[in-house]
């Protein structure tokens, strides 16, 4: 390679690095200009929060109203917990299904594998009368048990486990075997740790999943005793109300701020062990 | 040493060890899935009079199903809302981690920016995008006049609602997949990449030929799941739509949603719901099939 | 079943929803669909019942919009919940009596009092909630369409800002003159906005009995959406926007108006009274309140939530919910309600209160709806009334935005409402 062509190329890679920097920057701005906008129409009242006068002054008026006119606190914890009940209760439920399907052989494990799939598809959010009654009938309307119910036993979570597990090398299941270890004590101690990374992704996607939910909780909840902050926001908001849009910009900020506050403080650690888990 | 693995109790009959695991997911998936499903099938023959008997109808509902111009509208919209926003989450979700993933400048501050979206609940971005999309008080529109572009009533034209409900998906989505295709690229094995960029010079030709195929379960895993939002993810519908103008952005779960609990009709809803489910069946049986041979999963 | 209720009561569940200890206890279920925290007013009402019954104790449930509320209602009756009243749409009353699970109001009502308190109301007001001579629901947060405007702007405009326009012919002229435009000859005022989603069909039912026409029969079993007089008032709505050009195309965020008339990015604009707290609270300008323009005559549909009383619970139950029900349509409450949100008083006693006479007295605008009412009529509501809104909804959007004229629209709408009504006449 002469040495001219070198420095062509290293040009060529410098103006490419150059531009593709920059149109990640502009991607970042637009993605974060709708936040950046609804922080200002938060510190803005009235008509100043639709207008974009830098010489308005700003104001925490807004956040005093929003905070006054819904429990956020209340709805923050009602969601946190009903949030990691399910995902507990998700991640016992899926590793001993996972775990059945992927290392024991018993007949019919093909159909009962078929049976789990099909829930893939079935979403819990179309057979929400039906699941009503049901919940109704266990007296758990309004419960955070009531919330997360439906959502326990996940076809996905269960599919991703056994492909972890099956994908474990048969020699480490064979050497816990011989150490006396019976299945469960292999399961806790081989097969768990080791799928890390899977239980890593599983969580972001439930978590990220039921935070948002909005359906089903509006239907089984009633009260400030388990509603979730998700149907808070859409009660404080509904365009019914004709919602002033800076005390909603309040609102929303101060309903995202605690899951806000904990990604910047644990950024990196969550990045890093996202990444170095990773999912293969 | 045979003898020895016998004496575990469940060594014996291994299958009541592992119906006993399954025993809570099946629990479980019967009362909440297989039970309700059934008893839609059995609804769906059924209409309710109102007056709390309900009648033999037959195929009725189905035959209702057919030529229901709104459910043909929300499923020829779900189908177009599908097509659009899954493969465009996935591309940007990929092109944002690829970038991310080198050393760019501000680099922290652009995966924040990326990812940020997905904190929010979807009501709530709906909320926020609603006065963005406002004709006349909206950020978009004012945007736009800065560069003498006409406004436009975004929500209220059926040419341009369900293309503005797919911008709000795919921003809310595409961050959230970046850091599953982020957390692959991070793992690659590093000697691999190594010795592609000695037989091969383009970065392209590298990125189709190595990376891509060692990306493959990440973007199975990452289809699947922008695929079923495309067809459960409706809450800004309520706030942003209601599927108007005249059901231009219906969507399939929406007009479900509406049937059951606005016009109170629970067998018609839940013929809807059977034909959503063989739909969702068809398409991920047909995913499956045509990744069997490119991803090695088992 | 109820072990496993006590032991969330216990552990997962808050106290508040749990404990109580009164001889009768009601649950009931009421949405709010105005801004403001009207949650606490209820509360504070509830509260004085239960001053007035220490033996009576009541849950009273924030449930969300009124189709919140009502599928919280049906789910919870379905799946035995104790609820034993709640305030649902005034309009679902042919579907809730035809699912039998309501009470006639007639069934408790024995005493003169209670009957001069039945005849008490605005008959206005009781048109959506009476059946095959019964009273079925009774008027609580009722409300009524006017229009709301901008009387700087009119003052700028050169108009009168006391006389707003009492006629169609005058509402085109006015809203002509207040489109106000920049030097590149865009529009940065409108003359007027009519909200065109969310509730499409109720603003229609203002310009259909403007126009003299109705839109459905007493009885519920027959619509009237494509005679000529409707076919006109579509066609009226959709000129303002496109012939006057006073109204912008496309359809009208419901959702959103209100912060456009505060942004004055509309002059005039046509609203529920239920909003009239918060625009007059909000607005940097002067703000009007005027009945409804009329063509043949004038006319606006009520609107809002009716108290219900559900076959659910025990007679002591029921006859406790009727208790509460008198008190929460009292005059003194409904005067109390009327001042926080803006909605109808229910009764012409309710404006006899001294707090109403002098909060009328402040806030003038407040008695626009009352006067309105003589000239309102029922809304909209039909058996399978959820369905046969949709499609006079879908009907108006599609004509709004060009998609068909409107008198193909509403004969398609005619049609299909004629298929789903024709099993419901005997």
């Amino acid at each position: 390679m002469s040495i001219n062509s070198a420095k062509g190329s290293a040009a060529s890679i410098k103006w490419f690095s150059a531009s593709n920097t920059l149109a990640a920057w502009v991607l970042a701005l637009l993605w974060i200009s709708p936040l950046l906008y609804m922080l200002w129409a938060s510190l803005h009242t009235g008509s100043a929060a639709i207008t974009f006068d830098l010489s308005e002054p700003i104001s925490l008026d807004n956040f005093q109203q929003a905070w006054q006119m819904a429990p956020f606190t209340r709805y923050l914890i009602n969601t946190f917990a009903s949030v990691s009940i399910l995902l507990i209760a998700q991640l016992l439920v899926c590793t001993l299904a996972g775990y059945a399907l992927a290392r024991v052989k018993f007949t019919g494990r093909n159909v009962v594998f078929v049976l789990i799939l099909l829930q893939l598809m079935v979403m819990p959010e179309i057979l929400i009368s039906e699941n009503y009654q049901f919940i109704a009938q266990l007296g758990a309307v309004d419960s955070y048990l009531g919330i997360a119910l439906p959502y326990i036993a996940s076809a996905f979570g269960i599919f991703l486990l056994r492909q972890t597990f099956k994908q474990m090398p048969q020699e480490l299941h064979d050497a816990a075997r011989i150490e006396g270890l019976g299945p469960l004590a292999i399961l806790v101690k081989v097969y768990v740790p080791l799928a890390k990374p899977t239980y890593l992704a599983y969580a972001l996607v439930s978590v990220s999943y039921h935070w948002n939910n909005f359906l089903w909780p509006l239907v089984i909840t009633n009260t400030e005793a388990s509603r979730p902050v998700t149907v808070g926001l859409a009660l404080f908001g509904s365009p019914e109300t004709g919602v002033d849009w800076g005390v909603l910009s309040a609102g929303t900020l101060i309903a995202i701020a605690p899951l806000l506050a904990i990604f910047l403080i644990f950024q990196r650690q969550f990045m890093q062990s996202f990444m170095t888990a990773g999912i293969k | 040493m045979r003898n020895f693995l016998f004496t575990s109790p469940w060594r014996r009959q291994p299958w009541v060890f592992a119906w006993l695991c399954l025993l809570p997911a099946l629990t479980l998936l019967g009362a909440f899935t297989y039970l309700p499903v059934i008893n839609s099938i059995f609804s769906s023959f059924f209409s309710s009079t109102g007056s709390g008997s309900t009648l033999y109808t037959g195929f009725d509902n189905v035959h209702y199903l057919a030529d229901d111009p709104v459910f043909i509208k929300a499923l020829t919209n779900n189908a177009w809302y599908a097509l659009f926003t899954v493969p465009t989450s996935v591309i940007l979700a990929l092109t944002m981690a690829l970038w991310v993933n080198q050393k760019l400048k501000g680099r922290s501050f652009l995966r924040l920016g990326f990812f940020l979206p997905t904190l929010l609940p979807m009501v709530a971005a709906a909320n926020v995008w609603l006065f963005f999309y406002e004709p006349n008080i909206g950020l978009l529109n004012r945007f736009l006049s800065v560069f003498g572009i006409n406004g436009y009533n975004w929500l209220g034209d059926p040419d341009t609602s369900l293309g503005a409900l797919m911008m709000l998906t795919i921003w809310k989505e595409a961050g959230f997949f970046m850091i599953f295709y982020l957390a692959a690229l991070q793992s690659l094995p590093s000697d691999l990449i190594e010795a592609a960029r000695l037989e091969s010079p383009s970065r392209w030709y590298r990125f189709r030929k190595v990376v891509m195929p060692l990306l493959a379960p990440t973007t199975l895993f990452v289809l699947i799941n922008a695929l079923i939002n495309a067809f459960k993810l409706v809450d800004h519908l309520f706030i942003l739509t209601k599927g108007g103008p005249n059901n231009a952005s219906t969507l399939l779960l929406y007009y479900i949603y509406e049937t059951a609990f606005s016009y109170l009709d629970q067998p018609y809803a839940a013929t809807q719901t059977l034909f959503l489910l063989a739909v969702l069946a068809l398409v991920s049986a047909l995913q499956f099939a045509l990744s069997r041979n490119k991803v090695h999963y088992q | 079943m109820l072990t496993l209720r006590k032991w969330l009561c216990g552990t997962v569940l808050s106290v508040s929803a749990c404990s109580v200890n009164a001889a009768t206890e009601l649950t009931m279920y009421y949405p709010v669909a105005v801004g403001g925290p009207l949650t606490e007013v209820v509360d504070g009402m509830i509260e004085k019942f239960e001053g007035q019954h220490p033996d009576i104790s009541v849950n009273a449930i924030y449930a969300g919009n009124y189709n919140d509320a009502r599928i919280k209602a049906l789910a919870a009756l379905k799946g035995g919940e104790p609820v034993q009243t709640s305030v649902l749409f005034s309009i679902d009353m042919l579907e809730l009596k035809d699912m039998g699970v309501i009470r006639p109001f007639d069934d408790f009502v024995k005493t003169p009092e209670d009957k001069a308190w039945l005849n008490s109301f605005y008959p206005a007001l009781m048109e959506n909630g009476q059946s095959e001579q019964k009273t079925w629901g009774v008027p609580f947060q009722r409300s009524t369409i006017v229009m709301y405007y901008n009387k700087d702007a009119f003052r700028a405009a050169g108009l009168d800002p006391e006389k707003p326009p009492t006629t169609w012919q005058a509402l085109r002229k006015t809203a002509a003159k207040l489109v106000k435009k920049n030097s590149a000859a865009e529009v940065e005022r409108w003359g007027l906005m009519i909200p065109s989603t969310g509730y499409p069909y109720w603003m229609f039912g203002a310009l259909t009995k403007q126009n003299g026409e109705r839109l459905m029969s007493a009885d519920g079993t027959q619509v009237n959406f494509n005679s000529p007089g409707t076919v006109e008032a579509l066609q009226f709505w959709l000129d303002l926007s496109n012939k006057d050009q006073v109204m912008p195309k496309g359809t009208i965020e419901w959702g959103t108006l209100r912060q456009n008339f505060l942004e004055q990015k509309t002059a005039m604009m046509w609203h529920s009274t239920g909003n009239l707290t918060a625009v007059l609270k909000n607005a940097t300008f002067d703000v009007g309140v005027a009945q409804l323009p009329g063509n043949i005559e004038q006319g606006s549909p009520t609107g809002g939530g009716n108290f219900y009383l559900f076959r659910n619970g025990s007679e002591q139950e029921q006859q406790a919910a009727f208790e509460l029900i008198k008190f929460m349509t009292s005059p003194e409450q409904s005067a109390q309600w009327s001042k926080t949100t803006g909605y109808v008083g229910v009764s012409s006693a309710a404006y006899d209160t001294e707090s109403l006479i002098d909060y009328t007295k402040k806030v003038p605008q407040a008695l626009v709806a009352r006067d309105q009412l003589e000239h309102a009529t029922a809304e909209l509501a039909t058996y399978q009334a959820g369905r046969v809104r949709k499609m006079l909804d879908d009907a108006i959007q599609s004509a709004l935005i060009g998609q068909q004229p409107p008198k193909a629209a509403l004969d398609s709408a005619q049609a299909q409402a004629e298929r789903v009504l024709r099993k419901h006449r005997s």
